[in-house]
């Protein structure tokens, strides 16, 4: 069952249109990954979802409930953490986090100080002297000790230092065992792959790619260093085979991942002496989306 | 060696400041320099300076501006001593407060002291220099305020006492200065710099002002009572000037030895721990709007009270006081069977309901600078509607608006009381006050509409309230044409006592707000939020 559903969604700031038809479903206890480049509208989208922003054409559904006009209704049961979170600077840490709890209508106080504990954080203090980071621990521990069915994350890691986002990274499979589903914009394909079952990438408003991590990958590229008895002829004729360049240790290729199996059968009649594969990235699938968004993408 | 690189810290203390400091400087002087040229303007006669004694002869003027000196022969020069010296000294004592803490807190805490410190610069060069450049400012104020004044060449303001007028301004600076270094050395902060050295000021203030209308012993434990000791245009006192900076030296000399024996970065006082709950107030849109506001809100409760007490304090001469000035007796038509008084008191019903908006009106735009700061969507992505946080600002608005204007008048019928044969009833003037609430609501409204329907452009309720106060408060003086007095609620409001209470006009400014209210809902309700 989809706990969010998005159809369609455009949305236009005057003339420019930020949003141009997007598409996102969000299945129970599953972990969405969303990702594009700067600008590409990923958090204009998550305003939409959370009813701050008024869609000029589409709709979303969320827990079966219109996100704009059952707002209300619905964020009883979602907690959203933004990815600059400003703060009032002369209340304390853990004040914002008892009005966020307050307001919020249900949260786990001893859930409340574990997470305190587990990040590190000093509530005492004023929120004018937090870090980014600091900040950020606010909306998160705001977010995870409150009970919602809905995570929306919007970049939450981009303060937190590698340590706190392996805490961060634990609240999410947490909350994924849970049964709880999470909507994760990020920039770090590395906490995607590790967390997101599914991944939707955006350029310029579009969603282009949308899958779960598997056939994704199934897009991507392995890369291959061979050593072979005899030379390889006419490698470059093989359909899927890229990048071919002889280096003192063999031959480095790469392979579009589908065709995998047949460029191997076809390296083995020379005879394979060494044999290296670094696995598919999802960083590669990226990067290409990336390079050919460079037409303007990033003035955006 | 404590001391090595004060010099070149002086230098870059002034050229950091090479703008803030002239402008404070050229403010202040001004400020000295132009009101007392409009003192003479304003009271030509002894008899219209004698007619300005009396009505300053009350416990309520006492207390705030202090003792007057020479009040049975007020010429201008004594006159300038007892209304100006005192407030003027105040605002050298905040300058003074605001540079010090810039150069020694702040910058101790923004982390650009251990920079210097890390150079050969000794531990006592950036104090030292932050005092040296402050006492150079104050002089260089003493001198241009003394000078500037003599130079008017006013009968009553000879050489020495305008010297002295500068001196005196100058010892409350370098004093201020000296409390707010030691501050800098107790405090590990800037804002609890600033903040113990202002209540340092307000309590002299408030010293001073019981001593004044007691026997006058407490005022000689306020540095504000030194500076009114020197009698200045009257007596010229200079030996209050000398104790002064001689206590000033000491603070000083506590400060620098505090600072040569403590840690970069740490203070004497334990800093204060926050809150690690939110206390059973903060539950909600409203809690944290109070709470957001609360000192705002303390703030203008005081200064409403004192206007009210300000103006009540005149009441009891007025009729001799008006009669004897023209500019004022423009400004107050008369008209049959009402005193003077009360005529006066309509229109200060109305300049006070003006100044009472300004607070609900900055408490109803907070929700739209809030939404500036991207911090309402904190609140609306849980689970509080749109319709309820603008309420709450809305109840915020409407409930201190109403506080404010009851504050006003009651401190306009205490003072009023107190120095009035016939005193007017507390209930006449509530009336005549809470009159102008609908007006208060149609600004108010006016906000909401904004904030929901053209964001960009709230502050254009400021301009409305300015509108409405010059042709409010000033329309008579200036002659302009009665529909402009209309096109602003106030023009509106029946001048109680003196006219009709109007039940349908007053019912049509209350349906306008609830109008521009409703439509300012129903806009917020449809738009997008930017944050
Ligand atoms: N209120 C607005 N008015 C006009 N344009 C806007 C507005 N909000 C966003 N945009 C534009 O919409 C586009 C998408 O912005 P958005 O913030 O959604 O990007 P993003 O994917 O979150 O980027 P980032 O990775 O930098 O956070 C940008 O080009 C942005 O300039
Ligand atoms: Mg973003």
């Amino acid at each position: 069952m989809a706990v969010l559903q998005a159809s369609g969604i455009t949305k236009k700031f005057g003339k420019f249109t930020a949003l141009d038809g997007v598409d996102i479903e969000v299945k129970e206890g599953e972990v969405y990954g969303f990702i594009g480049p700067n600008g590409a509208g990923k958090s204009t989208t998550i305003r939409v979802l959370l009813g701050i922003l008024k869609a000029t054409g589409g709709e979303v559904k969320i827990f079966g409930m219109d996100a704009w006009k059952d707002a209300v209704e619905i964020h009883k049961r979602v907690a959203y953490v933004p990815g600059d979170v400003n703060l009032w600077p002369n209340l304390t840490g853990g004040e914002v986090i008892d009005l966020f709890a307050k307001l919020h209508g249900n949260s786990n106080k001893s859930r409340r100080e574990e997470l305190i504990r587990k990040f590190d954080f000093d509530p005492t203090k004023k929120c004018r002297s937090y870090s980014k980071g600091n900040r950020q621990k606010v909306a998160l521990v705001a977010a995870f000790s409150s009970d919602a069915d809905l995570f929306i994350l919007d970049e939450p890691t981009s303060g937190l230092d590698p340590l706190m986002e392996r805490v961060f990274q634990e609240c999410v499979m947490k909350a994924k065992r849970e049964g709880k589903s999470i909507l994760l914009s990020s920039h770090i394909l590395s906490e995607v792959e590790r967390l997101c079952d599914t991944v939707g990438i955006i350029r310029e408003g579009k969603i282009i790619e949308t899958g779960t991590l598997a056939e994704l990958r199934h897009l991507t590229r392995t890369s291959l260093l061979v050593e072979t008895k005899q030379p390889i002829s006419q490698l470059e004729q093989i359909q899927g085979v890229h990048d071919i360049e002889n280096l003192q240790q063999g031959i480095s290729l790469q392979v579009d991942t589908e065709k995998l199996g047949d460029v191997i059968t076809y390296l083995s009649q020379f005879d394979i002496v060494k044999l290296e594969s670094a696995p598919p990235k999802l960083e590669d699938l990226f990067m290409r989306h990336y390079k050919t968004s460079n037409r303007g993408g990033g003035a955006r | 060696m404590m001391f090595t690189g004060t010099w070149r810290l002086l230098a870059l203390i002034v050229r950091r400041d090479r703008i803030r400091i002239p402008i404070w400087l050229f403010a202040l002087t001004l400020m000295t320099i132009v009101t007392a040229p409009a003192f003479e303007g304003l009271y030509k006669t002894q008899q219209e300076r004698q007619v300005m004694a009396e009505t300053m002869k009350n416990p309520a003027m006492t207390a705030m501006v202090g003792r007057g000196y020479g009040l049975g022969d007020y010429t201008t020069g004594a006159m300038m001593a007892h209304q100006m010296l005192l407030f003027t000294a105040i605002t050298v004592a905040i300058m003074s407060i605001l540079l010090v803490a810039r150069h020694t807190r702040a910058d101790e805490e923004a982390g650009m002291i251990e920079m210097i410190r890390s150079l050969p610069a000794g531990r006592l060069s950036n104090l030292s220099s932050a005092l040296l450049v402050m006492i150079a400012v104050n002089l260089v104020l003493a001198a241009a305020t003394g000078l500037g004044l003599a130079a008017l060449r006013i009968e009553s303001m000879d050489m020495e006492g305008s010297l002295l007028y500068g001196a005196a301004l100058a010892a409350a600076g370098i004093f201020f200065t000296a409390v707010t270094a030691l501050f800098a050395q107790l405090s590990e902060n800037s804002r609890g710099t600033i903040g113990l050295s202002f209540a340092v000021l307000g309590i002299s203030y408030l010293l001073r002002a019981i001593g004044d209308v007691s026997n006058g012993t407490l005022s000689w434990f306020s540095p504000l009572g030194w500076v009114l000791g020197t009698e200045v245009y009257v007596n010229n006192y200079w030996w209050p000037v000398a104790f002064t900076i001689a206590a000033a030296f000491t603070i000083m000399a506590l400060a620098l030895y505090l600072n040569s024996i403590r840690d970069l970065g740490s203070g004497f006082l334990p800093s204060k721990r926050g809150r690690s709950h939110a206390s059973v107030f903060l539950q909600g849109p409203i809690g944290l709007g109070l709470r957001l506001q609360r000192t705002a809100i303390v703030s203008w409760a005081i200064g409403m009270l004192l206007l009210g007490i300000s103006y009540g304090s005149v009441l009891g001469d007025l009729e001799e006081f008006i009669g004897g000035n023209e500019m004022l007796a423009e400004m107050v038509s008369p008209a049959e069977g009402v005193t003077l008084t009360e005529q006066f008191m309509t229109m200060l019903m109305s300049v006070i309901s003006m100044i009472c908006t300004i607070p609900p009106l900055m408490m109803a735009l907070k929700l739209r600078g809030e939404e500036k700061k991207n911090r309402t969507e904190h609140l609306l992505v849980r689970a509080v509607s749109r319709t309820r946080l603008m309420g709450s600002y809305l109840a915020i608005a409407l409930g201190v608006g109403i506080s404010m204007q009851i504050l006003a008048v009651f401190g306009l019928w205490a003072a009023g009381s107190a120095v009035m044969e016939e005193a007017i009833l507390f209930t006449t003037m509530l009336e005549a006050a809470l009159a102008y609430l609908p007006a208060m609501w149609v600004m108010t409204g006016v906000a909401l509409l904004l904030i929901g329907i053209l964001p960009q452009m709230t502050s254009l309720t400021w301009l409305y309230l300015g509108y409405s106060f010059i042709v409010v408060y000033m329309g008579d003086l200036l002659q302009f044409p009665e529909w402009m007095r209309k096109l602003s609620p106030f023009g509106h409001i029946p001048q109680l006592p003196v006219e009709e209470f109007d039940t349908a006009k007053i019912s049509l400014l209350v349906l306008l707000a609830a109008g521009l209210m409703l439509a300012g809902f129903i806009g917020y309700n449809k738009r997008d939020l930017q944050g």
